[in-house]
């Protein structure tokens, strides 16, 4: 029990929900829009590559992190046009962009910074100690020195809850994810809506890599996302496509990890408490949080035949 | 007088099909005007004109007197036309007011759901659609989603309102909810369009009608004025025979012998209430009720695709009730699904393989597990002439086949078994006169050749022409058993509301 009066574990699970619940939310955007989105991890990689990288060349964190949402916004676009326009197989498709996100990565870094990696000098964004929150018993232990991301991710649940549920962009968005031909024929712009979600979607996973990159790190590593985009799309359907789902079983799985990490040396081998966020995943999605309904026209692309 | 909607000499060809040929129509302000016709007599294509999905290859589209050229729904909306189709274009996941206001919402960037709320609620009182604008449109009835997209139509302000086949989905009592808001819109002086190929409902809704055949308007008449038999004979282009000819029944053996039978619905309620009724070689016997009464529960569990909860099902004297539908179908029982696209046919597979489905693991459609192509191409053709199945094409995907023609495959299929007894659930839904003639007069004959035939429908008028006794179910329990001669429409009507009809009959059955 000694074990959850330790702050660690409560600001470590604050801190490892942040690069689950970004692009969970993102893949919510674009799964209420009617798209399939499993290319989240590759989405996150491509973001934290360039984020580190435009952080080493302009000596700006702050720019790396539009850097990193300009390529995932990039990268989500050409997804979208794929997926959209040509009704490409969503989920083949995902998979491609993921293998695309892991080798141009890689490949740029050997190429642009060799084998030493990115350099050590980059700037990273801030770490915020807020006092007001620091002090607050229970809730001080989570805030304490958080990366500045971590009060962004806060603001994106709730402003994408009111987004998606309270306006009328919103509406027609998940109108349009659930029957695109009811929508159109009210006038609806069902591509358009559809390519938003995606790109939001891409825009929110890229700055989940680039939490990893330049929020609690400052360097690159080939494939660090190490499958969290996959989580996070458990996440999302655990969460059953809202904002404040996926956050609370990002908030899950991070509390499990920074279990696993809390627990080190406690005579409980490592392997298996590594193991603890993707058992959880397993047991999350057979069934323990009961059924979740996707979208009803998740998946299926949209041609008007006119 | 001017015509509010007026269609003149439009014409619209697709590859191969002259779908529209010079169509004529006229609609007057106030008015409930029916288009009656076959599937595939033009009517779709018609409404698809006025509602934009099509432009017309020649002719014009007249608007309260001004020219219209429509290049999508979204011209024709703005232009007043309201138009609810056959299979309704609603969000079962958003409420009724989401579903009325998409696309034209009150609010700015904020989305004023209680705006919507309120204006949803307006309008279902100004015109008499009761239906509560915060429910989720997925648990509401067919009939309450249809008032939705009435409702949808005129939240954007419709002139005139065109019904596409509105009461195929609709329970009888629906239909007549959907008939009174109908009246009420023209007693304010909204046009109807209706479009219907049942002649009863036409006979019931509308001021005139203009019938359709093979893509043109044969004639506009009053309503007032054309017998059924006029229409029918309009319509289909010869003359139909709406009564059935048939010789009085002689029953024989009791085929199917039900005893209080009683079966749990998927919804884990019970479905049917201990039911005993038996069907004897020889005879067709009408199972009538209201839909939901239980009557598709109890079909289902005498072809063995529901478990019996309680008592027995007989066939030729044998216990079947606990047979698997394979061994019952081995004992010649054979079974025609009121949804034929869904349980009766797999629509990706060529009529061979369709027509051999029960039978693909016997000779000589199979030799030591090998299916034998030729033998079941041979017998194919053999059905299809037989039943006049068209194109006459055994390698068509069931997919590409008509309705009617659909579900003559399915009715030679099962009746080219011999079986001792038929089950025909809601066998002529959907289709048109000439094609309903068809599956009647097959029916009548394999009567007559001895078949005991189980017959469900919710077609009142089919039960009435084809039976020989009819029973009446309703919540689940045989009302009351009646013989078809002196049955009445009025009774049986009675019956089906669960009114046990005063003096009784002649065999009743207590349940």
């Amino acid at each position: 029990m000694t074990v959850l009066a330790n702050p660690q574990l409560w600001a470590g699970t604050l801190s490892l929900a942040v690069p689950l619940a970004f692009p969970a939310i993102g893949g919510t955007f674009s799964e209420r829009t009617g798209v399939v989105n499993i290319a989240m991890e590759g989405i996150m990689l491509v973001g934290a590559f360039f984020a580190v990288a435009c952080s080493h060349w302009t000596g700006s964190a702050w720019l790396g992190l539009l850097a990193a949402m300009a390529a995932g916004g990039l990268v989500s676009w050409v997804f979208a046009w794929a997926a959209i326009r040509i009704a490409a197989d969503q989920v083949v498709l995902g998979m491609a962009i993921n293998f695309f996100g892991a080798g141009i990565t890689a490949f740029l870094l050997n190429t642009i910074f060799g084998y030493n990696g990115t350099p050590t000098t980059t700037p990273s964004l801030p770490m915020v100690t807020i006092p007001a929150l620091a002090h607050v018993p229970v809730l001080g232990w989570f805030f304490h020195q958080q990366s500045i991301l971590v009060y962004l991710m806060l603001a994106v649940v709730i402003a994408s809850h009111w987004f998606l549920f309270h306006t009328r962009l919103g509406l027609r968005m998940r109108a349009v994810g659930e029957n695109p031909l009811a929508a159109d024929t009210l006038g609806l712009n069902v591509w358009r809506l559809r390519y938003t979600g995606v790109i939001i979607g891409g825009i929110l996973s890229a700055v989940g890599g680039a939490y990893l990159s330049i929020g609690i790190l400052n360097s690159f590593d080939v494939n660090m996302t190490n499958g969290r985009g996959y989580i996070a799309l458990a996440a999302m359907i655990f969460g059953k496509w809202t904002p404040f789902g996926s956050f609370g079983a990002a908030l899950l799985f991070g509390f499990a990890s920074s279990l696993g990490n809390a627990l080190q040396g406690n005579q409980v081998p490592t392997d298996l408490l590594a193991m603890l966020p993707y058992a959880l995943t397993i047991l999350a999605l057979a069934g323990l949080v009961g059924r979740s309904t996707a979208p009803a026209a998740d998946g299926i692309p949209y041609l008007p035949n006119r | 007088m001017e015509a509010f909607l007026e269609v003149r000499d439009v014409t619209k060809a697709f590859p191969g099909v002259l779908a529209n040929d010079r169509v004529n129509l006229s609609l007057q302000a106030g008015e409930v005007h029916a288009i009656l016709g076959e599937n595939g007599a033009g009517k779709s294509t018609l409404m698809k004109l006025i509602y934009g999905l099509y432009q017309p290859d020649a002719g014009e589209i007249r608007l309260e007197g001004k020219t219209m050229h429509f290049q999508s729904p979204r011209d024709a909306i703005r232009a007043g036309i309201g138009m609810v189709h056959q299979h309704f274009m609603l969000i079962p996941a958003l409420t009724v007011a989401d579903n009325v206001v998409l696309g034209e919402e009150p609010g700015r960037i904020r989305y004023d759901r209680k705006e919507a709320v309120r204006r949803v609620r307006a309008l279902s009182e100004q015109y008499r659609l009761a239906v509560d604008p915060t429910a989720k449109i997925g648990s509401l009835s067919v009939g309450l989603q249809q008032r939705v997209e009435i409702l949808k139509a005129f939240y954007r302000k419709a002139k005139v309102l065109i019904l596409d086949e509105p009461t195929a989905l609709l329970t009888p009592q629906e239909t007549e909810e959907l008939f009174e808001v109908v009246r009420h819109l023209k007693s304010q002086g909204i046009p109807v369009l209706f479009i219907s190929h049942k002649l009863d409902e036409v006979r019931a809704i509308a001021d005139r009608v203009t019938v359709m055949r093979a893509g043109r308007t044969v004639e506009t008449v009053p309503v007032a004025g054309a017998t059924a038999q006029e229409l029918a004979n309009l319509m289909v282009g010869r003359d139909v025979v709406l009564r059935i000819d048939k010789q009085p029944a002689s029953p024989g053996r009791a085929v199917l012998d039900v005893r209080d039978l009683a079966v749990v619905g998927d919804d884990k309620q019970e479905r049917v209430r201990g039911v005993s009724f038996s069907v004897h070689a020889g005879e067709i016997f009408g199972l009538a009720g209201i839909d939901g009464n239980g009557q598709f529960e109890l079909v289902d569990a005498v072809a063995g695709l529901l478990r019996v909860a309680r008592g027995s099902i007989h066939l030729d004297g044998e216990d079947i009730s606990h047979l698997t539908p394979a061994q019952r179908i081995a004992q010649g029982m054979s079974y025609v699904p009121q949804d034929r696209q869904l349980d009766g046919l797999v629509l990706e597979f060529d009529l061979v393989e369709n027509t051999i489905l029960r039978d693909f693991r016997r000779r000589p459609f199979s030799r030591a597990g090998w299916l034998q192509r030729l033998p079941a191409l041979r017998h194919t053709e053999r059905l299809m002439e037989r039943f006049d199945v068209r194109p006459r094409n055994p390698e068509r995907r069931a997919g590409e086949l008509s309705g009617g023609n659909q579900q003559k495959v399915i009715l030679a299929r099962e009746v080219s078994r011999n079986p001792k007894l038929l089950i025909v659930a809601q066998p002529t839904r959907g289709l048109d006169v000439g094609a309903i003639e068809g599956i009647h007069r097959e029916l009548i004959r394999l009567r007559d050749a001895g078949t005991a035939v189980l017959l469900v429908s919710l077609e009142l008028d089919e039960i009435l022409s084809l039976s020989d006794r009819i029973g009446v179910i309703h919540h689940g329990r045989l009302v009351d058993i009646v013989s078809a001669q002196t049955a009445t429409r009025e009774q049986i009507g009675l019956l089906m509301t669960g009114t046990q009809a005063p003096g009784g009959s002649e065999e009743v059955f207590n349940t």
